[in-house]
């Protein structure tokens, strides 16, 4: 089974500049190592900079450069937050995130296995997101979050992607294993730079 | 008032009624930003105006983080009396993108720049 939702590409499988990180799940539990995420995030984003140089010199490049690094720090550290919060614990499928580097723009690519008691709620969800008005949706969803005393999901990091930072999104699901089922969901970001 | 650790720092100045948060904020979702939401509560509850919410210090903002910023300012805007400045700096790039989305939550709020 392979299903695609919004504008998912594979991007270059053979790029030469990418880098990946993964994470088993089998030592420590995925969700208790939340800060990972923010060390993986920040470490991607510096470590791009050194592909979008700045020069003291010349504020516009700077600015460029840190702009870059503060999109990619938010993107890849939603992405982690998303991968850890919603992986199937009972499967054994890794985690991985991969930047690659593109001319015009950045490409991300997160892989987690997936509940399958969750997929319904998450695909009606997505084709919500694929088919709006990005900046529309994103305000009501803040209203509907004030409204909600103890959401688990605030339903705004893909949103904030898509209205905040011109990203495009898309999402394959497909079978990486039979007997027990385990499903996968790779997210796609594509980011303008 | 303050609520700190090793990533991040929130604080209120009841004489300024300004709440400033800075460092990261990343916490893994609602429950886990339940004290800082408790604190915003408590002032939007007060009734005094304006209430200054100062964001010149913070680097880093997840989207749960988002999230319960805007519902300190649905809060605020709900107490009909009360007015809201926040305050953002140019130097930290997520701010310039996504501060303009309190505004269009509450059109009367004042976004102040540093630069």
């Amino acid at each position: 089974m392979t299903q695609i939702f919004g504008d998912y590409c594979e991007g270059e499988p053979n790029s030469p500049e990418f880098l990946i990180i993964g994470f088993s799940p089998s030592s420590v539990p995925l969700k208790q190592r939340w800060r990972n995420n923010g060390l993986s995030a920040d470490f991607m984003a510096d470590y791009l900079t050194t592909f979008f140089l700045g020069n003291e010199e010349n504020p516009a490049s700077m600015r460029r450069q840190a702009e870059i690094k503060s999109a990619v720090g938010f993107v890849a550290n939603e992405l982690l937050e998303n991968a850890m919060k919603f992986t199937d614990e009972r499967s054994a499928f890794p985690i991985s995130i991969q930047l690659q580097l593109h001319p015009n723009y950045l490409m991300f690519f997160t892989t987690n296995s997936v509940e399958p008691e969750r997929i319904a709620s998450f695909q009606t969800y997505l084709e919500e997101l694929t088919s709006c008005d990005p900046e529309d949706m994103y305000v009501r969803q803040l209203e509907k979050n004030a409204l909600e005393e103890n959401g688990t999901s605030s339903r705004l990091g893909y949103l904030t992607m898509m209205s905040d930072y011109m990203a495009r999104l898309g999402w394959k699901f497909e079978t990486v294993q039979k007997d027990p089922e385990v499903i996968a969901v790779t997210t796609m970001v594509q980011l303008p730079v | 008032m303050e609520i700190k650790t090793d990533d991040y720092r929130i604080c209120y100045d009841p004489e300024t009624i300004t709440v400033f948060c800075q460092g990261s904020l990343r916490l893994s979702g609602m429950a886990e930003y339940a004290p800082i939401a408790e604190l915003l509560d408590d002032i939007a509850s007060q009734e005094q105006s304006p209430v200054v919410l100062d964001l010149q210090g913070l680097e880093f903002l997840n989207s749960s983080g988002i999230s319960m910023l805007s519902k300190f300012v649905i809060k605020v805007r709900h107490k009909k009396t009360v007015t809201m400045i926040v305050r953002g700096s140019k130097t930290i790039p997520w701010q310039g993108k996504s501060l303009k989305n309190l505004q269009r939550l509450m059109p009367s709020l004042t976004l102040e720049w540093d630069e």
